[in-house]
């Protein structure tokens, strides 16, 4: 059975239409991870002796078992936003002779075979080699590192009990919330305890039975979880909630392109998908006070630029790189429709640019950390307006990939894949770099000025830079049709 | 009205539609039929310019499709769910529609008032969101929507399936009503027989991507098409046999 149904995930790799773009990100990704896992290796061997030079007074063992809770958590935080589960469209098998559990159990195991459980193993195993080299006993060193795997496995399956429900998720942000502000305040030494926890793996291997159960009561959960939903009306059941209606009048006021206007904000209010995705841009308004906060980066540093752009944008990524795919439900019908196609871009256009100037008036507040934050943050939100939303629209021509609004709870929620991050490439990376070019051959208030009076031309401009756009995407027309058609890529 | 010329449709090598010539005057009512892959929601398609053809165009009223995009404003059509807006209500989809073609709310609620029979209650003022419908009112709310406007050609694609008997019923009436009084002309596809004799003046039946058989609709048209449909089972039977 297990062999039918990877042969049947495979298919639906090479068979979709998006086949050779996510080829190309999949070669890229290929890069990255042959690339981390280099560097993970490297670090699992150098990390004995670098921890010995840096403490010198207590073993290299004690203090990776110290720092392991750290490790853990920022995985369970990488994987929330990173990792899906591999779903396969399971309602073709629901009628045939298949056992619900053994679909269930594929698509567990198979998420046990992920890149991400590898990772870690990229860095452990090394480190233990050197550990035994050292002269450590082996049993003991095994026990470890049983149990390290058993932890990893265990964050895997607590990372889709927490995709999966909100209520999880608040559950585990409140424990790890707990903990961090009892080691804060000084009141339970935390991260000692637990180190010595692991410490405890070493000195008794037996113990591994504990992650190791640990891990299996999870899987378990998630079987649980999840075989109660391979039903049809499991995943129907809260779909019919009573529709709100209203009439936005106020978009009256913007003319051939309220009607536009209207449907993208329903369609924004009434997807769980793009909900979401507002609540995430506007939290990410925070995202700021972790480089302003550090002390490394000076009050006129590139990172901050990136800063800007990320905060002023966010909303420019998140939305504007999956233009028009939003629509790719229907449409054919808004194809044959008489639909001015410019009115339509304009309106998703005018979306964003609101989106850009809300996020820099809450970014305000940042001048708290000198004028130049200010400064980066208008001429970044000036830059997104005039340079970014051209962009970002220009590679939405390429979308052929559907998407499923309505998808439900069995499909993934984050559908932020490594897609998102390549054409964060030329939104973050040409700023950065002119910011740099400039900043280094003149003055940091000649680059910031630069990157602003690029964004007003490119704003001045938009008029005849929107036709363009409308003409590819007229042109690519055929393309998308056939590709938004296409379930389940 | 559609004129049809050298029009041929080939993914890879296999030529799914291949049609030499078609001419579907103003205010005909147009049935086709034929098996499953015979190019009738190709033909559909290409007539929406929603594929490009491999070789000859589609005119509808003088307009190129492929070339130019006038044709969307006195055309209008509901080829599957896929045109439908899921998360609107029928109302504001409608309005949207409206919207797209000029016409204002009361242009669209006058509309609608005439098709209260059509909806059965189940359509308007239900408060639920267009994915929220069944299948068979999810149509009648596509059907309907595509009369908005005033178009001069509507296409309808396999209209009368998961539609109750009733509003099968109603259908008829609306679509015979549409190019007899109104001058509209209405395209149809359908597998039922009995529907499109019932309903289209004219019927052509197309098998493999070719046109097979092109006739006025009298009171013989049933029999013929049931025969020719039954002698293919006949012929591929015949085949088989001689295997």
């Amino acid at each position: 059975m297990f062999k039918n149904f990877t042969g049947l995930q495979w298919k639906s790799f090479f068979r979709s239409s998006s086949f050779g773009k996510s080829l190309g990100i999949k070669i890229f990704m290929g890069f990255m991870a042959v690339y981390l896992a280099v560097s993970l290796i490297m670090s699992g061997i150098g990390a004995y002796f670098a921890l010995k030079k840096i403490f010198p007074e207590s073993g290299p063992f004690q203090i990776i078992n110290r720092f392991l809770i750290y490790y853990f958590c920022l995985e369970l935080f990488i994987r929330y936003f990173m990792q899906k589960l591999p779903v396969m469209d399971i309602k073709p098998f629901l009628i045939l002779p298949i056992k619900k559990s053994s679909i269930t159990h594929y698509i567990l195991s198979r998420s046990a075979v992920s890149f991400y459980n590898f990772l870690s193993l990229f860095f452990f195993l090394p480190f233990c080699g050197v550990l035994l080299y050292k002269g450590f006993p082996v049993l003991n060193i095994l026990g470890w590192l049983l149990g390290i795997i058993a932890i990893v496995l265990t964050i895997n399956y607590i990372n889709f009990l927490v995709n999966k429900s909100d209520k999880i998720l608040i559950v585990v942000a409140t424990i790890i919330g707990v903990f961090y502000a009892l080691e804060y305040f000084d009141l339970v030494p935390i991260t000692e305890y637990l180190g010595a926890l692991f410490y405890r793996l070493y000195e008794q291997p037996y113990l591994v039975i504990i992650p190791i159960g640990l891990a299996i009561f999870v899987y378990w959960l998630n079987y649980e979880f999840l075989r109660t939903k391979l039903f049809l009306d499991a995943t129907l059941e809260n779909k019919t909630k009573e529709a709100q209606t209203s009439e936005m009048a106020w978009t009256r006021r913007f003319g051939k392109i309220a009607p536009f206007l209207q449907l993208d904000l329903k369609l924004i209010w009434r997807n769980k998908r793009t909900k979401t995705q507002v609540f995430i841009s506007l939290a990410m308004i925070l995202y700021g006070l972790i480089f302003y906060t550090m002390k490394d980066f000076g009050p006129t540093s590139a990172m901050l630029v990136f800063v800007g752009i990320f905060m002023t944008g966010i909303f420019l990524m998140n939305f504007g790189q999956f233009i028009p795919a939003w629509d790719s439900e229907y449409y054919g019908m808004m194809m044959s429709q008489n639909i001015p196609l410019r009115d339509y871009l304009e309106s998703k256009a005018g979306l964003i640019y609101v989106s850009v100037v809300v996020m820099f008036l809450l970014s305000i507040p940042y001048v708290y950390f000198g004028w130049e934050a200010l400064a980066i943050n208008f001429a970044c939100a000036l830059y997104n307006l005039g340079v970014n939303v051209p962009v970002i629209l220009f590679f939405g021509s390429m979308n052929k990939k559907r998407i499923d609004l309505a998808k439900s709870a069995m499909g993934n929620m984050q559908g932020a894949s490594a897609a998102q991050f390549l054409v964060g490439i030329p939104l973050f990376g040409l700023p950065m770099i002119l910011f740099v070019l400039i900043s280094w051959l003149g003055s940091f208030q000649m680059a910031i000025t630069f990157l602003a009076l690029l964004g007003i031309l490119g704003f001045a401009i938009r008029k005849p830079i929107l036709d363009s756009i409308t003409k590819i995407y007229a042109k690519k027309k055929y393309g998308m049709i056939a590709g938004f058609k296409e379930k389940n890529s | 009205m559609v004129h049809i010329e050298n029009l041929t449709k080939k993914y890879g090598s296999k030529l799914v539609l291949n049609i030499q010539e078609l001419n579907i005057p103003k205010g005909q009512s147009f049935g086709l039929v034929g098996n499953n892959g015979a190019g009738k929601t190709t033909l559909f398609s290409l007539l929406l310019d929603l594929i490009q053809p491999s070789t000859g165009h589609i005119s509808n009223n003088e307009v190129r499709v492929d070339q130019s995009e006038e044709w969307k404003t006195f055309t209008s059509s509901f080829i599957d769910e896929s045109f439908l807006i899921g998360y609107l209500t029928p109302e504001e989809y409608f309005y949207f529609i409206g919207e797209l073609r000029n016409r204002n709310k009361a242009d669209v609620n006058a509309l609608l008032a005439q098709y209260k029979d059509f909806f059965h209650g189940e359509i308007l003022g239900q408060k639920k969101y267009l994915r929220d419908l069944s299948k068979g009112n999810q149509k009648k709310a596509g059907i309907v929507a595509s009369f908005i406007g005033d178009p001069e050609v509507v296409i309808l694609d396999e209209p009368f399936a998961n539609l109750d008997p009733s509003t099968q019923i109603r259908l008829k009436g609306i679509i015979k009503d549409l190019a007899a009084r109104q001058g509209v002309t209405v395209l149809v596809s359908s597998h039922d027989l009995i529907h499109v004799t019932e309903v289209c003046e004219r019927i052509v039946v197309l098998n493999k991507g070719e046109v097979v058989k092109d006739i006025e609709t009298s009171t013989e048209t049933l029999r013929e098409l049931e025969a020719y449909f039954s002698e293919n089972i006949a012929v591929a039977a015949a085949s088989v046999e001689n295997i």
